[in-house]
């Protein structure tokens, strides 16, 4: 399987101080949760994106720590309030230790 | 064998089948006996979270229980001095109990997540805030689920 593209959505980019931005992720993965078997009854092993991060500038704004009870293509949604304009840096990290990153920026007036 | 695996392998469906028609037939509030207390515990380190300020939110009736939505709120200014840290989502009736935990700052100007989950079964989704003066709170909601997210 290729590395999967996320998808990130924002409901605006442009801001005036003190506003959120209201922010949709998603990217495609099975989210093997570990529990199931294949067909000779061998468990299959766990393969999830582990943690989504969302930073501003190198500053967190937004982590999850993800468990198996999160479904297959993961969605976030959250919001941001960005007290300048910069760029937003997604980052989801799979078990096998891949790294997806995404950027948005944003403009603050 | 079994003894062998983390709670982490344990089954899903296989070892699950004994466990999810105990869950079934047992009383929804209390299905499960998974490690959701102590997760909770661990989280609070030993405090009782109070009743309030978190909303949940998720269906009453969860038809495919492989992709339950869920909405968590947290009453909160999100100020430098008075925040919400963290909020650990757990499920009392999944063989693994965690389900997530979210970290919020205060340029995440509210305290706001959506997410989709998995439920095996109907059971009970419990969140619990931290908050940045150490106090944390607690919202709880019960899901039917028809089609567990046994995923198999």
């Amino acid at each position: 399987m290729s590395t999967p593209r996320p998808r990130i959505r924002l409901d605006r980019n442009e801001i005036s101080k003190g506003e959120t931005i209201e922010v949709k992720t998603l990217i495609s993965h099975t989210m093997e949760s570990g529990q199931r078997r294949d067909r000779d009854g061998k468990p299959i092993p766990r393969k999830i994106i582990n943690h989504f991060s969302c930073e501003f500038e190198g500053q967190t704004v937004f982590a999850c720590d993800v468990e198996p009870a999160i479904s297959a293509n993961p969605y976030f949604q959250f919001r941001v309030k960005p007290d300048r304009s910069g760029t937003l840096t997604f980052k989801w990290i799979d078990d096998d230790g891949t790294e997806i990153t995404a950027t948005e920026e944003v403009i603050v007036n | 064998m079994r003894i062998v695996l983390s709670r982490r392998q344990a089954l899903f469906c296989g070892f699950g089948v004994a466990a999810a028609a105990g869950m079934k037939l047992s009383v929804p509030a209390f299905a499960a006996e998974n490690d959701h207390r102590d997760m909770i515990m661990a989280f609070t380190g030993g405090k009782e979270p109070e009743k309030g300020r978190v909303m949940l939110d998720l269906p009453e009736i969860a038809e495919n229980g492989n992709t339950v939505p869920m909405n968590l709120m947290v009453e909160s200014p999100m100020t430098e001095d008075d925040y919400v840290t963290d909020v650990l989502v757990v499920a009392d009736g999944n063989p693994n109990a965690g389900v997530a935990t979210f970290h919020f700052s205060p340029l995440s100007g509210s305290a706001e997540a959506n997410t989709r989950i998995r439920l095996a079964s109907t059971q009970n989704v419990i969140a619990v805030a931290k908050m940045s003066d150490g106090s944390v709170f607690m919202d709880t909601k019960e899901v039917k689920v028809t089609i567990g997210g046994c995923g198999g």
